[in-house]
């Protein structure tokens, strides 16, 4: 990263407020695919003067795998603490690029005494676009065929589904539509703290699935909004041996690219 | 004389019987726990006349929601010709809102075409489920009972259609032949062309006709509606107050839990009021029915049973044991159960059986949480609240959760993420290029 990213703490020594806080999540900071989604993120917001902080190695685990799991005290006790950090530096706006953070941060820390408004980074990026802040040439995509894959937590977990889109439509490629998408949107078989063990007996994995869906519609990219839809949508491409023909791309990173960040 | 008395004995009994199974299953639901769902109630008028009476989630699939939607409009407008019938059983009289003149000519007229409409859509629901056997129709829930349910509930609209018709078809010739009080009222665009299969027929024949079919149709009604409370065509009535009592919150979000909230807070906060919410201790979570909420138990009697969750849900697409209408059909039945028992032995008692007998944990734990179900839904049923309920039982009470989901929670609690990674290395992608 040619630029420092700045913590939260950072801000506050120097009695500072940045814009917005961006929200990492695990998969985010740890998984190595992931981390490049989280550098072109953060290369976008950089490149488009937000004033934005992260909360570094203060951040920790929302517990959206916890409550999806059943395991309420461990999501309440993770959330408590996250809020009491939140809460301490004053955060009132975040954005991250992992749709199951976005979504417990928003819904389900209200009532443990967490407010924010959250933004999901392909609205931020769709804003920062409409606002001239961020500027993107089309060549790079040019005559590409991309598809969309709503993440659920995004599309019908919270209503979202246009952003992603407004933005893949900045790039002078083509989206195609799969047959199952936004409201009727099909599941990466990540959510619901699936990813962490072996799917039950069945006859094919969920990410299978989808991923012959969409490498139905010859696409040369399959983009999406979620690191789990990443690990899950790759995975899927290679079982299929299709790795060299279609890239898995996460929105913020067609974006990176255009803008040559 | 006689037929009026018949008819005001069987019509009462008819209503006592179904109000006592009403009465039966709003007693039922309401052995679930609380929740408050009466905030904005303006938004949950708009909820329930787009989806329950404007049908907004019937028309994602045109065929069987437009289908659908003749059915639908032929119960509720033909209804106003039963008013008729009833007023003319009671009274005696024959077809009493004729002096309606051009109106009523309008009506009857009206109530033919939706009666044909109804017949057609029942036919080809009949077709769709046993001559084209659509998947969603024959997987593995839908054992004997559920698929015969479905197919009395066609054929029994299919007769009084039928009835129908043929009454208006004999009252019509009855009428151009100036037949005893059988005056010349009302427009007859579908069964005028039935009468003319029947015009061979004697006055007296038709006059039988007439009669055995206005018994039929009624009685069939009383009956028809007695029926539904023991079927899942009880939907009729239920997915009106089930849509005002939707959930309006974004579909992402999973509610708090307020027991463990209290807990989280003592543990965190020892000098809090461990006396803060004296309620009698809850168990975490839904081993059994009396531990999900009534609006969970409401879905449950709502489900018609149509699949549309099961046919969207990736889990089971993709061959694994779950299926969302499953769910909501063992927690009906199991409510069912344990609400009759509870009748017969009183309020507190329990059979030592429970929901999670009916549903397994293969089942539970192979769901996605990806709201797949309730956005299809076409009444807003939430089969997910409940697995999640099933889930918090097994994990928090019963230590059940899978191993690798057991090894997460330890991630978590120990390096605040779910992977074994350092706390400390979070900050590395900004390095790590």
């Amino acid at each position: 990263m040619d630029f420092k990213v700045e913590t939260m703490a950072e801000y506050a020594a120097r009695g500072e407020t940045p814009e917005v806080l961006f929200w990492i999540g695990c998969a985010a900071s740890f998984d190595e695919r992931a981390q490049k989604v989280t550098r072109a993120v953060a290369k976008i917001l950089h490149a488009s003067g937000v004033r934005f902080a992260v909360l570094g190695t203060e951040e920790s685990c929302t517990g959206d795998p916890a409550k999806r799991a059943g395991n309420e005290f461990l999501f309440q006790m993770q959330a408590m603490s996250n809020i009491q950090v939140l809460n301490g530096y004053g955060v009132t706006k975040v954005v991250t690029a992992c749709p199951h953070c976005y979504n417990t941060l928003k819904n389900e820390y209200r009532e443990l005494g967490g407010n924010y408004e959250l933004v999901h980074h392909s609205e931020l990026i769709q804003q920062l676009l409409d606002q001239g802040r961020l500027k993107v040439e089309g060549g790079h995509f040019a005559g590409k065929k991309i598809t969309f894959h709503d993440p659920c937590y995004l599309g019908r977990g919270n209503n979202i589904y246009e952003a992603p889109r407004s933005v893949i439509h900045k790039l002078d490629a083509a989206l195609f539509e799969m047959k199952r998408s936004r409201e009727k949107g099909f599941c990466c078989g990540a959510g619901g703290a699936q990813i962490f063990k072996e799917p039950e007996k069945g006859n094919k994995d969920v990410n299978v699935e989808r991923t012959e869906e969409a490498l139905g519609l010859s696409p040369d990219i399959i983009a999406v909004g979620c690191p789990f839809c990443m690990i899950m949508m790759t995975d899927g491409v290679k079982s299929f041996n299709k790795e060299s023909q279609v890239q898995v791309m996460d929105v913020a990173e067609l974006i990176a690219r255009a803008a040559d960040l | 004389m006689i037929a009026q008395i018949i008819f005001v004995v069987l019509f009462a009994a008819a209503v006592a019987w179904f109000s006592f199974n009403v009465r039966r299953i709003t007693r039922y639901i309401n052995l679930g726990r609380d929740i408050k769902r009466n905030d904005q109630p303006w938004k949950r008028w708009k909820t329930m006349f787009r989806v329950a009476l404007g049908q907004s989630k019937m028309v994602t699939r045109p065929v069987a929601g437009i289908l659908h939607i003749f059915v639908y409009a032929g119960f509720i407008i033909i209804n106003i010709e039963v008013l008729e019938i009833i007023v003319d059983g009671v009274a005696g009289t024959h077809r009493v809102f004729a002096p309606l003149g051009a109106f009523y000519d309008f009506l009857i007229g009206s109530f033919e075409i939706l009666a044909f409409l109804v017949f057609a859509a029942c036919a080809v629901f009949l077709i769709r489920r046993n001559v084209l056997r659509l998947k969603r129709f024959h997987l593995k829930e839908m054992t004997a009972w559920p698929r015969s349910d479905a197919n009395i509930i066609l054929i029994t609209e299919i007769l009084l259609m039928t009835a129908f018709l043929t009454m208006n078809a004999s009252d019509f010739l009855l009428q151009q032949r100036h037949v005893g009080h059988y005056l010349t009222a009302g427009s007859f665009p579908v069964s005028s062309v039935v009468a003319s299969l029947m015009s061979n027929l004697s006055s007296e024949s038709l006059v039988s006709i007439e009669r055995f079919c206005w018994w039929f149709h009624i009685l069939g009604i009383l009956a028809f509606l007695n029926y539904v409370p023991y079927s899942k065509h009880f939907h009729i009535f239920l997915s009106f107050p089930n849509t005002w009592y939707s959930n309006l919150e974004n579909k992402g979000r999973l509610n708090n839990m307020e027991n463990v909230t209290r807990e989280v807070k003592l543990m965190l906060d020892p000098s809090a009021s461990p006396t803060a919410g004296n309620d009698a201790p809850q168990r975490f979570g839904a081993k059994d029915v009396f531990d999900l909420t009534w609006k969970q138990l409401m879905d449950a009697y709502s489900c018609t049973e149509c699949g549309r969750c099961t046919s969207v849900c990736p889990a089971n697409l993709t061959g694994k044991l779950l299926s969302p209408r499953k769910i909501m059909m063992d927690t009906r039945d199991r409510l069912e159960e344990a609400g009759r028992l509870i009748d017969k032995n009183g309020k507190e008692f329990r059979d030592g059986k429970s929901l999670l007998d009916r549903i397994t944990k293969e089942e539970i734990w192979a769901c996605t949480s990806c709201n797949a179900c309730t956005e299809a839904c076409p009444v807003n049923i939430d089969p997910l609240s409940i697995i999640i309920d099933l889930r918090r039982y097994l994990v928090m009470e019963e230590s059940g959760a899978p191993a690798e989901l057991g090894n997460m929670f330890t991630k978590i609690e120990n390096n605040g993420a779910p992977w074994q990674f350092a706390q400390a290395d979070r900050f590395n992608w900004t390095t790590n290029t």
